[in-house]
């Protein structure tokens, strides 16, 4: 008797029902985030295909793919952020970069490469005058981020990076520099801790 | 062969110091050992395979670990690692040294046929011929490769630096790409008075095996020499088996490894410690996680510090849960192999990717975690990722490790296809070094976090399930059942674990390794993962090897497949679960 053949083949076929049933009893939602999470979770049952590139998966706070440096945007007279027209984006009002460069020595591939920045005298000051990332070259790891002590580089959320020339995926400090907004944004449980550290130390 | 009648040591046996062990090789072979510290012994070459054999027959080291070398500047040292099965215990460790011209040891295949890829690995990267070897050849680089990678002086092509992090790199004042670094003509090595155009590569010799097993057929026909990948969907990645056929029986297989080598160990040594663990995930990729913790605990070996309660816990439970994906995406994988294509897999991938989504929600990735550090973990788990957990654990995994084993076990196609194939017996398994489940399968109750725990898994209740017959269908079974016992572990370990600290002391990334060797293993998914590093204090490591356990699995495939259908090759290849990423390195 093939008892484990038939026994499996009901186990096929009970899946392939199953599946339909959790579809039928979200007929007609499809696009609803709430329902997403529920049935991407654990507690999910029956399959669900995310239609990408359409649709795509929340990503978790911690996931990193490449880095970007942090600014805190220029302020204007109501202590709002100032908006550069062209770009959209608000203007660096300082890097909170110091161009320590623990960075790139902690990097495993090396791909973080900073320049100094100078005072008129030729002095160095503390600021990276140029922030480069090949980006092909790093591999993820968000070493940097957790060993940044100024919170000043973050590991991005952004996954699509495909270009049409290898030059382009040399970011420089322009690429890289995202707002402080764009930080507390996606990364809400750090940004909230950080927060805290940064008022203790004020204080002091 | 030099007649050895073995005399059994009147003393009570301590052997896994090798002070005690030394004394017994000197009742033997009076002037054998050449000096003993507390970590090892170091033997003279003329002696070390009678002292294998003594070993090996006497003390009952039936085990042998890891094979590997170290390049001194002045002189070659070869490195071994042996073990006893019943004893369990830390491994013993044996050196000998050899001169850096014509360095050579004698080897040790005649008493463990695991050393044969271990040893021409060592003489493929550093050039250390093995006196008596059956079959020594280059095994990750090609024939007619010009060089030894590993050895100090050795220049890879791109390379800039010693050591990281490199200066060069950030002090330049313009960004030059990689490739454009070292133009194309000066990235290969060519021997001196090279001439391209008289080269004829050596010729590809077809293994000559002796098949006493093969019940060969008895029709008088040629013997063919199939080709078998690179470029296969059923051989996990790009390993490429030379497999001598006589009509359709498998004669004789050889794994041609090294397409995706590149060079772990170099790399290794060029980069800091901390550098190191996100490239551990690259070895495995299907179980980083578990790398990690390997690689962790070999430096807190050396560092002399142990990470907190709650960091243990952490640990455990990511290295249990990798365990758990592992072996169902490796099921489902046999399953691929026989034929069944894909759904059976995808069963499995179904919980699979609940599992990553964990992953990635506490170290930011899937599958490349980066999760350890030394002396913790990089991020402390948040109530959500306990929550998701514990419903898994508790609810989810164990349904459907009930679901798929009716589906899967009990199939009658299944069962004609799996027992009595690929049978690896008891001795034979321990002899060939393999590891993990294949080694459990084949009757041995050996598994590391039992023979020599780590991290707390002291602490676990679980059992140790293993096979008896050691074909497919044990391999198979095995994996269901360390299945279960990785959720027994994990349910113990959600309970009990404690709040607090993540971390011992401050997070450094430039941790000070102090001088000294050490062999680190883990029970990895697919074995026993090793790591044997030598510090000389500075912030990269000296030698950084990796015991890789697929690698020396597929040292038994040909024992397992002679006889058989080439169908049936592929599918015992998919019962010792490699992952060619941990293959190659």
């Amino acid at each position: 008797m093939a008892l484990g053949l038939l026994n499996g083949l009901r186990y096929t076929a009970s899946r392939l029902v199953k599946t339909y049933l959790s579809d039928l009893k979200h007929l007609g939602r499809r696009y609803d985030d709430a329902l997403l999470k529920e049935r991407q979770s654990v507690r999910g049952s029956g399959i669900f295909t995310v239609q990408y590139p359409e649709e795509r998966l929340p990503a978790p706070e911690n996931f990193r793919f490449i880095p970007f440096l942090v600014y805190e945007p220029a302020l204007d007279e109501n202590g709002q952020p100032k908006i550069d027209p062209t770009t959209g984006k608000p203007v660096i009002g300082k890097q909170r970069c110091t161009a320590c460069g623990i960075c790139a020595k902690v990097c495993p591939p090396q791909c973080i490469w900073i320049v100094r920045a100078t005072t008129p005298e030729g002095k160095p000051k503390p600021q990276p005058a140029e922030f480069y990332i090949d980006i092909d070259v790093c591999m993820n790891c968000g070493l940097c981020a957790e060993f940044c002590p100024f919170d000043s580089i973050k590991m991005d959320h952004v996954y699509e990076l495909a270009g049409y020339e290898r030059q382009s995926h040399i970011f420089d400090i322009h690429t890289l520099s995202k707002p402080a907004s764009y930080h507390a944004q996606i990364h809400p449980t750090d940004w909230a801790r950080e927060e805290v550290q940064r008022k203790a130390k004020a204080k002091k | 062969m030099v007649a050895h009648t073995p005399a059994v040591p009147d003393t009570p046996i301590h052997l896994t110091d090798p002070h005690v062990v030394a004394e017994h090789i000197k009742t033997q072979y009076p002037d054998a050992v050449e000096a003993v510290s507390a970590q090892s012994i170091v033997l003279k070459k003329e002696h070390l395979l009678d002292v294998a054999r003594y070993l090996h027959d006497t003390l009952a080291f039936d085990y042998l670990n890891n094979v590997t070398s170290v390049d001194w500047l002045d002189h070659f040292e070869v490195v071994y690692h042996l073990s006893s099965m019943e004893r369990g215990g830390a491994p013993l460790t044996l050196k000998v040294n050899t001169p850096r011209d014509n360095p050579s040891v004698p080897s040790l295949v005649p008493v463990y046929r695991g050393a044969d890829f271990q040893e021409r690995e060592v003489y493929d990267m550093m050039g250390i011929r093995f006196e008596g070897h059956p079959y020594l050849r280059r095994i990750l680089m090609w024939e007619g490769f010009e060089g030894y990678p590993l050895r100090k002086d050795y220049k890879e092509p791109y390379y800039e630096e010693e050591k990281k992090p490199f200066g060069s790199r950030w002090d330049q004042g313009y960004h030059i790409l990689a490739e454009d670094r070292n133009p194309w003509h000066d990235n290969v090595q060519y021997p001196a008075n090279f001439d391209a155009l008289a080269y004829k590569p050596p010729r590809d010799t077809v293994p000559v095996v002796e098949a006493t097993r093969a019940a060969l057929t008895r029709l008088r026909t040629d013997k063919i020499v199939l080709n078998f990948g690179p470029q296969h969907p059923s051989t996990h990645g790009v390993l490429r088996l030379k497999v001598t056929l006589d009509g359709e029986t498998v004669y004789a297989v050889e794994p041609v490894l090294g397409y995706l080598h590149r060079n772990h160990e170099k790399i290794g040594e060029r980069n800091t410690y901390l550098g190191n663990m996100p490239f551990t995930d690259r070895l495995d990729y299907f179980n980083a996680m578990a790398n990690n913790l390997a690689y962790a605990i070999t430096v807190e070996k050396m560092l002399g510090i142990k990470p907190p309660e709650r960091a243990e816990y952490i640990r455990v439970i990511m290295s249990e849960l990798s365990r758990w994906q592992n072996h169902a995406s490796a099921l489902g994988f046999i399953y691929n192999e026989l034929g069944a294509f894909y759904t059976p897999f995808m069963y499995a991938f179904e919980e699979r990717e609940l599992i990553l989504d964990l992953f990635e929600a506490v170290a930011g990735s899937r599958m490349m975690c980066n999760y350890m550090r030394f002396g913790g973990v990089a991020r402390d788990v948040t109530d959500d990722f306990m929550d998701k957990c514990k419903y898994l654990v508790n609810e989810r995994l164990p349904r459907r490790t009930d679901e798929l084993e009716t589906y899967m076990a009990k199939n009658e196609l299944f069962l004609s296809r799996a027992k009595n194939i690929g049978i690896l017996p008891r001795d034979l398994a321990i002899n060939y070094s393999t590891a993990g489940p294949v080694l459990r399968a084949s009757g041995v109750k050996y598994d590391i976090r039992r023979a020599e725990p780590y991290s707390i898994y002291d602490r676990f209740e679980f059992d140790i399930p293993t096979g008896t017959v050691g074909d497919l269908y044990d391999r198979f079974m095995v994996r269901f059942a360390e299945m279960r016992q990785s959720i027994k572990i994990l349910k113990q370990a959600l309970e009990q674990i404690p709040p607090g600290e993540i971390m011992t002391g401050k997070k450094n990334y430039q941790v000070r390794v102090p001088k000294g060797d050490a062999y680190g293993r883990a029970e990895n998914p697919k074995g026993e993962l090793g790591f044997y590093i030598v510090s000389d204090g500075s912030p990269n490591p000296y030698r950084y090897h990796v015991r890789a356990p697929s690698f020396i699995n597929l040292t038994a495939l040909n024992q397992m497949c002679v006889g058989h259908k080439v169908a049936d090759m592929i599918v015992i290849l998919g019962s010792i679960d490699i992952v060619m990423g941990e293959v190659d390195r």
